[in-house]
């Protein structure tokens, strides 16, 4: 156990080494900080003295050290493109993020769940074909197109909902959030679908295809043989297995839907990190695309170590120490 | 000693005998499924390859583009002109045209990018395989870290990066930056698929047979294990298709993708995007169909493929 968490974290710090390195390599070779910095007009005194200013003329490993060093305090310096410190603007636009992501987890958890279930209890009948071909284009429908479709629709024909923005937002503290007010739920609509659309096709295919593999086993045919009642085999014995792999799925996609929502702050132009990420990509700001890069591989490093203990403390049969050795 | 079916013309009309015979023609006979995401995938390629003789005009000849024409309806409503079929955007272009030409790119794109990384991948799964030891560890290790981000994070990375290095890239460079981008965001896949049937492989008799009269490592790895490990490749292969296509359009669309002079269907969408809103849905929305029709048609094909090709499911 000790050994395994120990492994896992061992695993973690060199993700979030080999990822800060990535960033600090672009900081060093891509775009010369001091040119950035300085302009084209600059003297060569000025050039030399900047240099050694930013410990530009240390040896390598100590410029890698202080930069891990100011990461770790989340100090990655000037935006190039807007001249403010990059900590400031991700710490402005990251409540708006985590607000969109964990509104579609949600969704996708509650409709995808009991959809899977129904899906594999009514195999082969209508509304399971009807469930199982949608959620094949859940999967194929590009998330934006998804997006671009509900603005059509809901924002254009129907003039239902906003289809840009956050609306109103109130502010508690540092962090900014929609949910308080009625104008930030109606924004928050649209956005949340359209990020939760392949992930709630995801959760319902595998939760399909779970409860098919659960249901053939010995124990569920035996709860039959008993004659206990179909709810409680099917909920109470079935289910209940399925759920290691739907937690385990749903927590790592919970990194992804923080990647994926670039894509839907963009259609939306929510105002996210992910919308933050790609106009430092369009205009080659290092600064924040280095430091989105860190933090988002923070976000999933550390999800994918909380879920791999939470799979621990879930299955018992992995607490047994497997024997050495292998084949 | 059957000779392996590699030589042309001799072995081809029994190849082909024996394929018609086979399990996998049987199967897609017996698809309708398969039969119609062919044919549609077919009719795609076709319409776009052949993009300058099948559309009705050139999009991008500015000489027969008339700003008179701009933003036309689709031709069976009231404002249509049945010169255009699916309308026109607003510099006055053939929505219909565009959407070949534009699936001419975002192919190109694709398959481009899904041969360069099962190339990278093939290959490093294999030496993964059968090197063993620290290589294996260590690429393994590479494949772990790749595969904890979604592979469109990696290809946004790749992207953004080319994009800083080379600020001035000319028309195929930037072409190039984005097929690596992709690339390189998709042969963990194949890595970690070649690298188990390798390892599986490596202890099967005609591979110890081959390394005792001396075979070169090398020359085993290619000429022996390679053809048998191929199936799974190829299934993953048109899977991974349908996926660059996707990718592809998913950077376009951001706006970080092929360069604006040769748009591709993510293009189209994007450009399209900002006339949503006065009504114009005709230039977004044909577009994102396609690109759905191309990767739906794909993805089916691939998932009988890997059905026909798995005689456990069967």
């Amino acid at each position: 156990m000790l050994a395994f968490i120990l492994r896992r974290l061992l695993q973690a710090v060199i993700v979030m080494l080999t990822v800060a390195f990535i960033a600090f390599m672009l900081f060093q070779y891509v775009g010369d900080p001091v040119t950035n910095l300085l302009g084209q007009d600059a003297t060569q005194e000025q050039r030399d003295q900047l240099r050694k200013d930013l410990g530009l003329d240390e040896p390598f490993p100590v410029q890698f050290a202080r930069f891990v060093g100011n990461a770790v305090q989340g100090e990655f310096g000037l935006s190039l493109r807007q001249g403010r410190k990059v900590s400031t603007l991700i710490a402005e636009r990251f409540p708006a993020t985590m607000e969109l992501a964990l509104a579609a987890a949600v969704i996708a958890l509650v409709v995808g769940v009991p959809l899977g279930v129904y899906a594999a209890l009514r195999r082969g009948r209508f509304g399971s074909q009807v469930a199982m071909t949608l959620s094949l284009l859940g999967v194929s429908l590009p998330t934006f197109l998804i997006g671009i479709l509900l603005i059509l629709v809901f924002s254009v024909q129907l003039r239902w909902l906003p289809s840009f923005g956050r609306g109103e937002t109130v502010a508690l503290g540092p962090w900014t959030t929609g949910l308080l007010t009625w104008d930030g739920w109606l924004h928050l609509i649209l956005p949340a679908i359209t990020l939760s659309v392949f992930q709630l096709a995801l959760i319902l295919r595998l939760v399909r295809a779970e409860m098919l593999e659960v249901l053939r086993t010995d124990y569920v045919k035996f709860a039959r043989a008993r004659g206990l009642p179909d709810r409680a085999v099917y909920f109470g014995h079935a289910l209940k297995n399925t759920l290691v792999p739907v937690i385990t799925i749903t927590g790592l996609q919970l990194g992804s839907l923080i990647a994926f929502a670039i894509i839907t702050e963009t259609v939306f132009q929510w105002p996210g990190m992910g919308f933050l990420f790609i106009q430092a990509v369009q205009f080659a700001d290092i600064p924040v695309m280095a430091a989105y890069l860190c933090l988002i591989a923070l976000i999933f490093v550390v999800v994918n170590l909380v879920v791999d203990l939470l799979y621990f403390a879930v299955d018992p049969r992995l607490r047994i120490e497997k024997p050495a050795g292998g084949h | 000693m059957s000779s392996p079916p590699t030589s042309a013309t001799p072995a081809a009309p029994g190849a082909l005998a024996r394929f018609l015979d086979g399990d996998v023609w049987h199967s897609f006979k017996n698809s309708p499924t398969a039969i119609v995401a062919a044919l549609i995938a077919a009719a795609c390629i076709f319409g776009s390859l052949f993009a300058p003789w099948v559309t009705p005009h050139n999009p991008f000849d500015l000489a027969t583009l008339s700003l008179s024409d701009a933003r036309l309806p689709p031709a069976w409503m009231a404002d249509g002109n049945t010169r255009y079929l699916l309308g026109t955007d607003d510099q006055g272009r053939d929505i219909l045209s565009a959407l070949f030409y534009g699936a001419r790119i975002s192919l190109l794109v694709g398959f481009a990018s899904v041969i360069l990384s099962m190339i990278v991948g093939v290959a490093l799964g294999l030496l993964s395989g059968f090197a063993g030891g620290k290589v294996d560890a260590f690429i393994m290790r590479v494949c772990d870290v790749m595969l904890s981000f979604p592979s469109i994070l990696i290809a946004l990375l790749i992207d953004g990066v080319g994009r800083a290095i080379f600020p001035n890239a000319h028309d195929e460079l930037a072409f190039g930056v984005l097929i690596v981008a992709i690339a390189l965001s998709g042969w963990v896949q194949y890595a970690r698929t070649v690298r188990g049937s390798t390892m599986v492989e490596r202890n099967k008799e005609y591979v110890q047979a081959a390394r005792v009269i001396g075979v070169a490592p090398i020359r085993i790895m290619v000429k022996h294990v390679l053809p048998n490990v191929m199936g799974p490749v190829l299934v993953l292969a048109t899977i991974q298709v349908a996926a660059a296509i996707l990718t592809e359009a998913t950077l376009s669309f951001l706006g970080v993708g092929v360069p604006p002079t040769s748009p591709s269907l993510g293009t189209l969408i994007r450009i399209g995007n900002d006339f949503l809103f006065s009504g114009e849905w005709w230039i977004t929305i044909f577009p994102g169909a396609m690109l759905v029709l191309i990767a739906l048609s794909v993805n089916l094909l691939g998932d009988w493929l890997r059905d026909a090709l798995n005689p456990r499911l069967r």
